[in-house]
């Protein structure tokens, strides 16, 4: 996982409610065995006609999108399906953050672990920013991860909330294996001392 | 005495390995069930760090996302008929070779007791109360209906716990949805969850884990519950938690991997102290009156767009913010539905039963109850896909498969099927169906497709209808 750096970027603004995993990569597309190039199905049955030409009008084929690392997006993104392809799909395209009002739980989880970082945001402060990019479509917001505060181009700063643990994991680029591993020998003693039925013995 | 814990507490607290400051917890898994769509990236991140995995004997794979659901020429599950592709084909070749690799019991193709991973890991015996369970899918809250904190992680997770056996975790918060009141004729367990779900919303359940309780919900059969506790995810629940009880003893009494003899009383003396303490206190509870329920069907394109079935569909005048009013516009338009319309009546073009919901026995058998001596309507195709191989010979054992062939409907292998619309089995663009399933996000079972969500009788009586029916109606007085 690369280490998460400040953003400047164009948004795009995608602001509608529970957003499932399935829309941001269908099922279809879950029989790889690896993670490589799943950008290119990111929201496909959205973003492409069934003859698999690209629908100009949807947000991600225009051209103030190309390059945009934010995703705006409503109420409990990313519910459904624990498929980690979501994020996968969503960093390979680009994509460093989302902002949302919620987001499902299992696909936090998945983007943490990915370096896509998860902006949660009040309803206020999302309707606000909602209004925002009507405005002003194609300025950069700034996401500084250190101190918490997402820049808007009229100057308002607003902190967000992030755990201290998967914050320190996104700057450093590290993955929590390295941590569980640490704890081996406590979750051997954990074994030992616990009463634990045999699984398929 | 001890302050009074609810049941998610004592598993929680029994399977805390530590919590450093600052930290999430770390938290022991039990059992982690695998199968082939989520699991092939981490088994390649342990190779590249060399690492094992830490209790194969606490891993169980099973096949079921993309496995084909045609019966073979000659009769044998190994011999199936091609896989919808050579990508599925090679993603369950290698699940089975990371199985034999990494030393992981394994219920492959060839298996006669493969099938849905929530499916067959209680009918085996492997889910039992009190554990933790996790599997890369989001659908593992089934097991929570044993009394297990059970729910879906992603594949980067499913790495840890190969290699450490366990997670970090932060504490859910808790909340009891209490259900009281008898189930009218024609009512089941699948509309008790899809009312829920239409009350509290698809995010209504987000950091949360859910037990249900209340007498509506100890007068149901495990399968029931787990139909419940399967949809907890479609509320956005961390988990949902059934208290074990006699239902759950008497359902896991000889299981092949349930404890045995000795080991049995004692653990079933262990799972007795599980059931929430009186007095113990929930962050938020949710009350349901299941007498008052009818039939319920989803009309939109996500499980909390759910009514009674003799309902209308919602206008936007039913809402009040402009995001849900969009919302509901986006999905009619998706449906073909208008709103203000009922939705009684609306045609059919396929009936899907199974998937990890409703594809157990008991399913199975309520389908069957309204499919006997009458026949699939004109121009409607009918698929029916048992849960597992188990639930297959059972159900062929009980001449269930013979009421649903002379009915007109198709009778398939074991496997997640149109659910996930992975393995060949999916709608046509614009094709509407009933599913037995969960969700009914836009081309779920399949591009273009139109799902409404329902219960066994409901997809049966729309499957004999060719529309959807009030399965009421044709049920004996």
């Amino acid at each position: 996982m690369q280490p998460f750096k400040n953003i400047n970027s164009r948004v795009v603004a995608l602001p509608l409610n529970d957003i499932d995993t399935d829309q941001i990569i269908p099922a279809r597309f879950l029989k790889v065995t690896d993670k490589v190039g799943l950008g290119a199905n990111l929201f496909s049955d959205w973003r492409y006609f069934s003859d698999g030409s690209p629908k100009p009008e949807f947000i991600l084929n225009k051209p103030e999108s190309k390059g945009a690392a934010i995703l705006f997006a409503g109420d409990n993104f990313g519910c459904g399906s624990s498929r980690e392809h979501a994020p996968w799909a969503l960093t390979d395209f680009g994509f460093r953050a989302v902002v949302a009002t919620s987001f499902g739980d299992i696909f936090r989880n998945n983007s943490l672990k990915n370096g896509l970082l998860p902006i949660q945001v009040d309803p206020t402060t999302h309707t606000l920013m909602h209004e925002l990019l009507d405005e002003l479509p194609r300025a950069e917001w700034n996401i500084d991860l250190e101190a918490q505060t997402l820049t808007l181009p009229n100057g308002t700063s607003v902190h967000f909330a992030i755990d201290p643990f998967a914050k320190t994991c996104l700057i450093k680029g590290k993955d929590e294996l390295g941590y569980l591993l640490s704890f081996a020998s406590q979750t051997a003693a954990y074994e030992q001392t616990h009463h634990k039925q045999q699984v398929t013995a | 005495m001890s302050q009074p814990l609810t049941l998610f507490q004592k598993v929680w607290n029994e399977h805390l390995v530590t919590q450093q400051p600052g930290a999430p917890a770390v938290l022991y898994i039990d059992l982690h069930l695998i199968h082939e769509v989520t699991s092939p990236q981490a088994f390649t991140g342990l190779r590249e760090k060399n690492l094992a995995v830490r209790r194969p004997d606490r891993t169980v794979a099973t096949v079921d996302h993309a496995i084909p659901t045609l019966p073979s020429k000659d009769g044998s599950v190994a011999g199936r008929l091609a896989f919808a592709d050579d990508l599925s084909r090679k993603q369950i070749a290698q699940l089975e070779t990371n199985a034999n690799q990494f030393g992981i019991r394994s219920y492959g193709p060839a298996s006669s007791q493969n099938g849905i991973v929530h499916v067959v890991g209680p009918e085996l015996g492997f889910t039992q109360p009190g554990m933790t369970i996790v599997c890369g899918d989001s659908h593992t809250s089934t097991h929570g209906a044993f009394g297990a904190l059970a729910f879906g992680i992603g594949t980067s997770e499913v790495e840890h716990v190969l290699a450490t056996q366990c997670l970090l975790q932060h504490q859910p918060k808790t909340c009891e949805v209490k259900v009281e009141g008898k189930l009218g004729t024609g009512v089941s367990a699948k509309d008790i969850i899809l009312a829920l779900i239409a009350k509290i919303g698809v995010g209504g359940g987000i950091g949360y884990v859910l037990e249900y309780s209340g007498s509506t919900i100890r007068a149901l059969s495990m399968e029931e519950r787990m139909t419940i506790c399967n949809m907890s995810i479609e509320a956005g629940a961390r988990a949902g938690m059934i208290a074990p009880d006699e239902v759950t003893y008497a359902y896991l009494t000889g299981k092949p991997f349930a404890p045995q003899g000795a080991e049995w009383d004692a653990a079933v003396a262990r799972w007795e102290t599980l059931p929430t303490d009186a007095g113990a206190v929930f962050d938020k509870t949710v009350t349901l009156d299941a007498s008052a329920l009818e039939p319920m069907i989803t009309f939109g394109t996500n499980p909390g767009m759910g009514i009674p079935i003799s309902g209308k569909i919602p206008t936007t005048s039913d809402f009040s913010e402009s995001s849900q009013q969009a919302a509901l516009e986006k999905a009619l338009l998706y449906m073909g539905l208008k709103a203000g319309d009922p939705i009684l009546g609306h045609p059919v073009d396929v009936v899907f039963i199974g998937s990890c919901t409703n594809s157990r026995i008991s399913d199975l058998r309520l389908a069957a109850s309204v499919m006997k001596n009458r026949q699939v309507a004109q121009g409607v195709r009918v698929l029916v896909v048992p849960g597992s191989q188990q639930i297959k010979r059972q159900a062929e054992a009980e001449g269930l498969d013979k009421i649903f062939k002379d009915a007109g409907a198709e009778w398939r292998e074991a496997g997640c099927s149109m659910c996930i619309a992975m393995n060949g089995d999916q709608l046509t663009p614009g094709q509407y169906a009933v599913s037995t399933s969960n969700r009914n996000f836009e081309g779920r079972q399949g591009k273009g497709g139109r799902t409404f969500l329902a219960s066994p009788l409901t997809a049966a009586a729309a499957a004999v209808t060719g529309q959807v029916t009030d399965v009421r109606t044709l049920l004996d007085e």
